[in-house]
């Protein structure tokens, strides 16, 4: 953490964490019968209980979006650019509420928590979410908090699915929909690159099809390789250009299998960090909830049917450099809100960064953000 | 272009267009237009702008707006699918100017085209001293000007022939931004700004 906290920050936070004892039925047909939600709120519920603005995260996220932890923290929230006073989404004005997905590993229930039956981890055995069971998880979160309707349920890729799933499943609980650097469903290449992942960290000898734990160790090369090979679909060739071209990272090269280039050391440690970060199993399902997501699938693969009835204004952003969700496929979604007539503005912000825009604080999307949010009306 | 002859056009465009209506705005610049047709006659619809800095102008309003491409074509929207389409002071920047009219006029049952015009009697008299027209509502230099399709009120009218598409009203703006309603005498030497409501002939 920085020596004070800037003006602009929501300063220090804590983890909130909500116990449901209500069955939940999953997709996948398996049920949870108790699980709970760790979240984080930032700003105050107004009176009129009408400015809460859900933040979903995307498939490595948590419920730390913004604000520091304590003192020594060395990072801020992975959205802190964007959310605070005087940001985009400003917390003076709107109450921001970000959980932690069900099945993620930052405190919610997931692989790595007590399985209460037999007291020890679900590990493998968690049962796969859906983009719709974590919607509906959310809705009780809203619920519990006293959030009728949300003022913006906001999220970048996989979160965008979140928010499209909300304006879908739940149309009277949601005045608008920020779906950012989204797709309303995974493109062959996608669900290809998440069997890449997947079968790095299926493979690593130390995955013990997934009761890792009860060994004590970790699928350290599975899910490092994992990690690197999403990596390089969050960014663009062009970003990749300019950040290492084709520097070497001693200066020569060596003639052997080690590391040659900056790019190589770079990603190494991009999957490092990840592992000490990241439990294996929610990866793995993760990335099951990302492939299997298509809301269109229900009405006879129409998408333009599937968002008939939403009720809330959209918001749709795809960045011009973005490969993992291109622009077209954030164009589906916005074609689909054409033909039923729905409000929605749409725009195709010019980036070099790729996928990892979304997360970025380029002036043109911000600027968007912030603009639209200062038109969601709300009460005192 | 100058505020008071944009005034004036969207003052025209707005009597034209009926209460309620669903408008399609082909470079609907910052939104102003649609801003005004939704509060004077509860217009709703979508603006379409390729500029970023009038996007956000248009977010700022309240104004929907889809970032596209005009010269890309329309297929996002479905045949019919608006009352009116407007495409105001942008017919002249494209790259195929007939091809868009028609795709107007596939998404709008009529479309409503403004146009700086060529004919105007300031021009003829630059082209005469054997220049290129610069003038308030074409300010560019011919060397960088996203004007490449400029035409006169004439040449509108051979091409609505041509493309069998029926005029059903036409104005202009004239020098002293008077809407000159019914332009009987002499549009294409008075009118500054040509203003067009059109649809496919049946």
């Amino acid at each position: 953490m920085p020596e004070t906290i800037p003006a602009d920050s929501v300063g220090l936070v804590s983890p909130k964490t909500q116990h449901f004892d209500t069955p939940l039925a999953l997709d996948s047909g398996a049920s949870l019968d108790s699980y709970e939600l760790c979240y984080e709120t930032y700003g105050e519920l107004n009176a009129a209980r009408d400015n809460a603005v859900l933040i979903c995260h995307a498939l490595s996220g948590d419920h730390h979006a913004a604000g520091y932890h304590n003192k020594s923290d060395q990072k801020s929230g992975w959205w802190d650019n964007c959310i605070g006073p005087g940001k985009p989404l400003d917390t003076d004005r709107f109450f921001v509420v970000c959980p932690n997905n069900l099945g993620g590993c930052g405190g919610s229930t997931g692989p790595l928590s007590i399985r209460p039956d037999i007291g020890n981890p679900y590990g493998p055995d968690f049962p796969i979410v859906t983009v719709r069971d974590w919607v509906e998880s959310q809705s009780r979160l809203a619920d519990v908090l006293g959030i009728e309707r949300w003022a913006a349920v906001m999220g970048g890729s996989l979160g965008g699915m979140q928010a499209l799933q909300w304006a879908i499943q739940y149309p009277d609980r949601i005045r608008h929909a920020l779906l950012i650097a989204a797709a309303p469903k995974l493109s062959t290449q996608n669900i290809a690159f998440n069997e890449i992942a997947r079968h790095a960290i299926r493979s690593d000898p130390d995955f013990h099809e997934g009761h890792y734990y009860e060994h004590k160790v970790v699928p350290e090369r599975g899910l490092m390789l994992a990690r690197m090979v999403g990596h390089i679909t969050y960014l663009s060739d062009d970003v990749l250009h300019a950040k290492f071209g084709r520097e070497l990272h001693d200066g020569k090269i060596n003639f052997d299998f080690g590391i040659d280039f900056q790019i190589e050391s770079y990603l190494r440690y991009q999957g490092e960090s990840f592992v000490g970060r990241f439990d294996a199993n929610t990866y793995l399902l993760m990335t099951k909830s990302l492939d299997y997501f298509d809301p269109a699938q229900a009405y006879g693969d129409s998408l333009t049917a599937a968002v008939a009835n939403c009720k809330s204004k959209f918001l749709v952003i795809s960045f011009s450099s973005d490969w993992r969700f291109s622009p077209a496929r954030s164009r589906t979604v916005v074609r689909a809100l054409l033909d039923g007539d729905h409000d929605v503005s749409y725009v195709d912000v010019e980036s070099e960064l790729g996928h990892d825009s979304f997360l970025l604080p380029i002036p043109q999307y911000h600027k968007l953000l912030r603009a639209y949010f200062a038109r969601v009306e709300i009460g005192r | 272009m100058n505020v008071e002859s944009l005034r004036a056009e969207q003052v025209l465009i707005a009597d034209w267009i009926a209460e309620g209506s669903r408008v399609l705005d082909l470079g609907c610049g910052d939104g102003a237009l649609l801003a005004k047709l939704h509060a004077s006659k509860r217009v709703t619809g979508y603006g379409i702008e390729i500029d970023p800095d009038n996007i956000v102008a248009c977010i700022e309003r309240g104004v929907n707006v889809i970032h596209s491409n005009l010269d890309e074509g329309l297929c996002d929207f479905d045949e019919g699918s608006f009352d009116y389409v407007i495409m105001t002071q942008t017919v002249q920047a494209m790259r195929f100017p007939h091809l868009l009219i028609d795709e107007i006029l596939r998404i709008g049952r009529e479309g409503i085209v403004t146009f700086p015009n060529m004919g105007h009697w300031k021009c003829r008299a630059q082209f005469l001293l054997g220049r290129m027209p610069v003038t308030r509502h074409l300010p560019n230099t011919w060397y960088d000007t996203p004007n490449i399709h400029m035409c006169t009120v004439k040449d509108f009218d051979e091409l609505c022939q041509a493309e069998h598409i029926e005029v059903l009203e036409r104005a202009a703006v004239d020098s002293q931004h008077r809407a000159v309603i019914g332009m009987r005498m002499l549009p294409n030497l008075l009118a500054e700004i040509a203003i067009y409501r059109i649809k496919r002939k049946a």
